[in-house]
């Protein structure tokens, strides 16, 4: 594989860019495997990268039912950041936010990470108290973090309304200035390129239609390619959780939900940061083209269909021109669904199952793009010793019958 | 936006009901003989079926009443709503 650099982008452009190879290998699946990833979306790559790199697994492959990096990777607002309040999931963000800042490096392709910082804004009395809270825990656990005042905000961000009248008027905000974006596609295909290069398998267009078991022990997934035959299979599929786990005969505490997101036409620079409000609900990022990169909350009914509502999408236009009154005038361009998975505490399950050798990464909910890299360091860590992470540890499938909730609902800078 | 129809109040807008989750959970009878992996199946799991799903919603801006509502959950298509009451609720999603 061709190593990125300025000098190989210099060789190619004598060539008229005719000589750049593939990325990734699009393989056929082998017959058997020493671990399947079931997925091949950002988590599911990045699983399947760290099993290679870091524990020497390379007989393994990532099955994807449609091509890479098509479903939530793609539809998500690429917001990264670690401001969480509960001490486990801040610590699970954190590793990833730190991932984040050498990931370029690390898999030779430019994601794009950009820290512009995100402000959490507070429009009411309690809002300013859960941010004081927050950026203190934030804080004690090593996580950077800073209350900044209305005016600080409005020098930062021209644009925005701080006046007093408005109808919901800006206090304050947290800032968390290493958070930022990353170019959503990058990720997905950078991590491809890095796991196909140390010889994972990337199979698209090949969909799980049954989980094979003998007894208690997985054995292998049929597929619409064939049977394929592996002793340890990692299901990361976001929204189609629930239906894998049912072919395992698991069942899961989550429920499936629309997000939309939206893009503007491109427009000048106007907002070099990302903005998120929990009380008008909606967030605002400007990308590299000069969309306005915008999302919101989900649809509240169960729903596979990756679109959602229209008053949902009318309710969070109402909250960006509340913020931002000009972009009234703004057109939007593109308009789309994704299917998240959300639990009943807002936090991830990556844990082991009652099925030996059947490992589950799910219910990321909203919030699953950031969390990319530290998700597959810490799953790929749990499929090749059988064992969690200490990091993933706390969100076992077994905390719901426990009782050791990671109660982030609420609290975890957006609201749900 | 979906279309509702009430079965007290007739069709109206998505806006006016609250969603309600899966239908016919069976709150447990003898609750003092669950363990604790029964009691979280019965508080946190759930079937979040993809396809033909049975559902509550309330007409929360309306009438107030809890009401049953037969949805696919791919096409959002509603195949049907009715009243809550035991025979429905114990009736299976038609296929």
């Amino acid at each position: 594989m061709n190593k990125y650099s300025a000098f190989s982008l210099f060789k190619n452009a004598l060539t008229n860019n005719k000589n750049w190879q593939a990325s990734w290998r699009d393989a056929s699946p082998k017959s058997k495997y020493d671990a399947i990833i079931v997925g091949g979306g950002g988590h599911g790559l990045a699983t399947a990268y760290y099993l290679a790199k870091n524990h020497g697994m390379r007989n393994i492959a990532v099955v994807e039912k449609g091509w890479i990096g098509g479903g939530n990777t793609a539809r998500n607002t690429t917001i990264v950041r670690s401001n969480y309040l509960c001490k486990e999931s801040s610590l699970l963000y954190e590793k990833s936010l730190k991932l984040w800042e050498g990931l370029s490096q690390d898999i030779n392709f430019n994601v794009m990470f950009s820290q512009r910082g995100v402000y959490n804004i507070g429009h009411t009395l309690q809002d300013m108290r859960d941010i004081e809270r927050r950026v203190s825990a934030n804080q004690l656990n090593g996580i950077d973090a800073e209350v900044v005042n209305a005016q600080q905000i409005k020098e930062a961000i021209p644009l925005i309304n701080t006046s007093a009248t408005a109808r919901y008027p800006i206090l304050g905000a947290s800032l968390q200035r290493r958070a930022g974006v990353a170019r959503h596609d990058a990720v997905a295909w950078g991590y491809a390129r890095a796991a196909s290069e140390l010889g994972v398998d990337i199979i698209q267009q090949c969909e799980v239609t049954g989980i094979r078991k003998n007894g208690s022990q997985v054995t292998g997934i049929e597929t619409t390619r064939g049977y394929i035959e592996s002793k340890k299979v990692g299901v990361v599929v976001a929204g189609h959780a629930s239906v894998l786990a049912d072919m395992a005969g698991i069942r899961l505490p989550l429920e499936s939900h629309p997000l939309q997101a939206y893009v503007s036409e491109p427009l000048k620079p106007v907002l070099d940061t990302v903005i998120m409000s929990n009380a008008v609900h909606g967030y605002v990022s400007q990308s590299d083209k000069g969309e306005l990169v915008i999302g919101a909350g989900i649809d509240s009914y169960i729903g596979y269909g990756q679109r959602g509502s229209f008053h949902t999408i009318e309710h969070c236009m109402q909250a960006i021109i509340a913020l931002f009154p000009n972009f009234s005038r703004v057109r939007m361009l593109r308009q789309w669904g994704g299917i998240v998975d959300v639990s009943p505490d807002a936090c991830p399950i990556l844990s082991k199952t009652p099925v030996e050798g059947l490992y589950l990464n799910c219910g990321w909910g909203t919030g699953g793009f950031k969390a990319t890299p530290g998700s597959g360091w810490t799953f790929a860590h749990t499929i090749a010793n059988n064992q969690p992470h200490e990091l993933n540890a706390p969100f076992s499938l077994d905390r719901f019958s426990t009782g050791a909730l990671i109660d982030e609902h609420g609290a975890a800078a957006v609201a749900h | 936006m979906l279309l509702i129809k009430c079965p007290w109040c007739g069709e109206r807008d998505e806006t006016e009901f609250s969603y309600g989750g899966e239908a016919a959970i069976k709150r447990p009878l003898k609750p003092k003989d669950l363990n604790d992996k029964d009691w979280a199946d019965y508080l946190f799991m759930r079937k979040n079926t993809r396809g033909l799903f049975l559902e509550q919603w309330n007409h929360s801006v309306g009438c107030r009443q809890w009401f049953l509502v037969e949805r696919n959950t791919v096409t959002y298509e509603i195949i049907s709503t009715k009243r809550m009451n035991s025979d429905a609720l114990n009736s299976e999603v038609s296929q």
